[in-house]
């Protein structure tokens, strides 16, 4: 029996902090790209926080993961500090990669975060080969790859998984179903009543749970982890959750209603963790207040901080293409 | 100083790579208990085990992205592609990834991974067994794209290769898997970004590379016959070109040809002929002439002796840069 989240007052304190900085982080970025204060794109993840914060809170700090192109809240679980996050998409000089990168790719190798990744199921193989490491060193250190619905399709991933299933890597694969690859329902994509069915023809255990449920993340990432660290081999997860905001900024949400979106935002895992929190005794309402008001503070103050660092400059344009 | 084929030296600077740095892990189709199709691992998994001469099954995507979550964690993996044609199912991995990360995370993650890949023809293979895809890599930032083409510049620069912190994809000349040559192990020098001069000339500067070089020095010595003197340029590396030493070659002879088996269009050809064109124009007596496979899917077995560029067709192009009588044509150019 795994410790419930909730009742523990570090524990679940900690966990609604993670959710509410992945929100505020998300709202933030849309009010600067709104007001045109942030270039490029980005994608949210707003409605899914519950995923990655259930899934980091079974992992140790010297673990891996890989992220996606809505990555965010993967990075945020994971330990990366919002202020250099911020930073980065703001194309700062204090960036986790100078500005170079961007929303979708911050990579932090200090808390075993391999990159978030433009390509969809591109990071599949890099947390496999990230495994292997963890193998060949002796090591007891598992690595997640992240992933939605849509990277299921790809060949990396039938690849990645493959490889990791022939040699029992510790390696697990979360997939973060919030039901559209841009716009193609994963219900139409995928011939399953379960994408977790599809485990059991690679020949790894599968699971689906409730992904806006952070105990039924952490429970099912944490079984899998323990067995990886067993040398028991890989992982599928499905954790079903849902996109509030579109694709990306260009999304006009012509694929979907708008009942169904109210529906989903009926089922907000912030509120959720808050009430089965304070029905458990682990907070009391004073606590979340105070997780939300400080999350804000740290908020505003990071953005700012970031926003008052140095630009990011051309002058290495060229010359930063091969190792130094 | 040993003599070798170029496989066995290939297989000696793997060799002594994996001996000089425990991070040195090589992975591939066939690499270990088959020691590689053209036997160029040959003994290394016995050697020194599984876990640094791993066989994996036949997935690119899956072993070049597996390579880049080891280089993540400070391993320098060395994929082996079996043949030229299946490179493709693994180059999102490369375009995407490998040659990217370096840059995009400004600097922080480096990626000394190395890809070797036999390619080129004139073995009897057909398409997907005989291609030249080094201009697909030469066109993408972020890697270094070299070829070999004597046993000793295979095992230097290959152990050169591995050594850089940056992504290397290495193009072994197959139909010169076999060619001798002496080798000294305890050469020192870096080779690799240092195009070299094969044999030096005053009329023509002939610019080649891999498969192509014997070919071009034999184009020298039959040109020498009638009186015409050939510098011939070995590239060795693709990306980036070494074009101060091709430029220095041109300003002296005044003419160049460019000869390589990979189609004409968008070829390295077009980018070396466009290059020196810009930083040669006043000492050019002629326009560069480029001397290539043809526009088409490689040809089967049968007929790429009319696909690949042998000694008569590069002739015929030194014979336009020159001016001279076209023997196809039998017009002056």
């Amino acid at each position: 029996m795994n410790t419930q989240i909730v009742a523990d007052r570090e524990l679940a304190a900690a966990s609604l902090a993670t959710m509410w900085k992945i929100r505020r982080f998300e709202e933030a970025v849309e009010d600067l790209y709104g007001r045109g204060l942030m270039h490029g794109t980005m994608h949210l993840s707003i409605g899914q926080e519950a995923v990655p914060t259930g899934a980091c809170l079974a992992l140790n700090k010297d673990d891996y993961i890989t992220s996606t192109h809505r990555g965010h809240g993967h990075c945020i679980a994971k330990g990366a500090d919002m202020e250099r996050m911020m930073a980065e998409l703001l194309a700062k000089e204090t960036g986790y990669c100078r500005g170079r990168g961007g929303s979708m790719h911050i990579a932090d190798t200090e808390t075993g975060n391999l990159g978030a990744n433009g390509i969809v199921a591109g990071g599949i193989p890099i947390a496999t080969g990230a495994a292997l490491s963890a193998k060949m060193r002796g090591t007891k250190q598992v690595a997640v790859s992240f992933h939605g619905d849509g990277a299921m399709g790809e060949g990396a991933w039938h690849e990645g998984v493959v490889l990791a299933a022939m040699w029992q890597l510790p390696v697990v694969f979360l997939c973060e179903n919030n039901l559209y690859g841009m716009s193609m329902s994963s219900e139409k994509a995928f011939n399953l009543d379960q994408l977790s069915d599809r485990a059991k023809g690679y020949g790894i255990p599968g699971v689906t749970v409730d992904g806006n449920d952070v105990q039924a993340v952490y429970d099912a990432t944490k079984e899998a982890v323990d067995r990886a660290r067993a040398g028991g081999g890989p992982t599928f997860i499905e954790a079903k959750t849902y996109r509030w905001r579109g694709h990306s900024k260009s999304d006009k949400n012509l694929y979907r209603t708008r009942d169904e979106i109210d529906e989903w935002r009926g089922k907000d895992p912030i509120p959720h963790f808050e009430a089965l929190a304070l029905a458990a005794g682990g907070l009391t309402q004073a606590d979340i207040d105070a997780v939300r008001d400080n999350v804000r503070t740290e908020l505003r103050s990071a953005v700012q901080r970031a926003n008052a660092a140095p630009d990011a400059t051309a002058d290495d344009l060229l010359s930063a293409v091969y190792a130094r | 100083m040993t003599e070798l084929t170029l496989a066995k030296a290939l297989g000696s600077g793997l060799r002594r790579a994996l001996s000089d740095d425990d991070k040195v892990v090589l992975l591939g189709e066939d690499i270990g208990t088959l020691g590689g199709v053209f036997r160029v691992t040959d003994g290394l998994q016995r050697d020194f085990g599984k876990d640094r001469v791993i066989d994996t099954p036949l997935a690119e995507a899956g072993i070049i992205g597996m390579a880049v979550g080891l280089a993540f964690r400070g391993y320098r993996p060395v994929c082996e592609i079996q043949f030229d044609g299946f490179i493709y199912p693994g180059f999102d991995q490369i375009v995407a990834q490998v040659a990217k990360l370096h840059y995009r995370t400004g600097g922080n993650v480096r990626m000394p991974l190395t890809i070797r890949v036999p390619y080129g023809g004139g073995i009897g293979a057909v398409e997907h067994h005989s291609e030249s895809p080094e201009a697909y890599f030469a066109h993408t930032a972020g890697l270094r794209v070299v070829t070999c083409s004597t046993p000793q510049d295979a095992h230097s620069m290959l152990r050169e290769a591995i050594a850089s912190d940056d992504p290397v994809l290495f193009f072994e000349p197959k139909r010169r898997y076999w060619t001798k040559g002496e080798v000294d192990e305890d050469a020192t020098g870096l080779p690799m970004g240092k195009a070299r001069v094969v044999t030096e000339g005053t009329d023509v500067t002939l610019v080649t590379y891999g498969p192509l070089v014997a070919t071009a020095l034999d184009a020298a010595v039959a040109a020498a016959d009638d009186g015409i003197s050939i510098e011939v340029i070995d590239l060795r590396s693709l990306s980036p070109v070494d074009f101060d030493t091709v430029s220095a070659s041109v300003q002296k002879t005044g003419r160049l040809v460019i000869t390589h088996e990979a189609s004409e269009s968008g070829g390295l050809g077009a980018e070396i002929a466009a290059t020196l064109t810009d930083r040669c124009f006043y000492y050019l007596e002629a326009a560069p002439v480029r001397i290539t496979g043809f526009d088409v899917p490689y040809p089967a077995a049968k007929l790429e002796d009319h696909f690949l560029p042998d000694l008569d067709r590069i002739l015929d192009g030194v014979d336009r840069a020159l001016g001279r009588v076209n023997s196809l044509t039998g017009w002056s150019a």
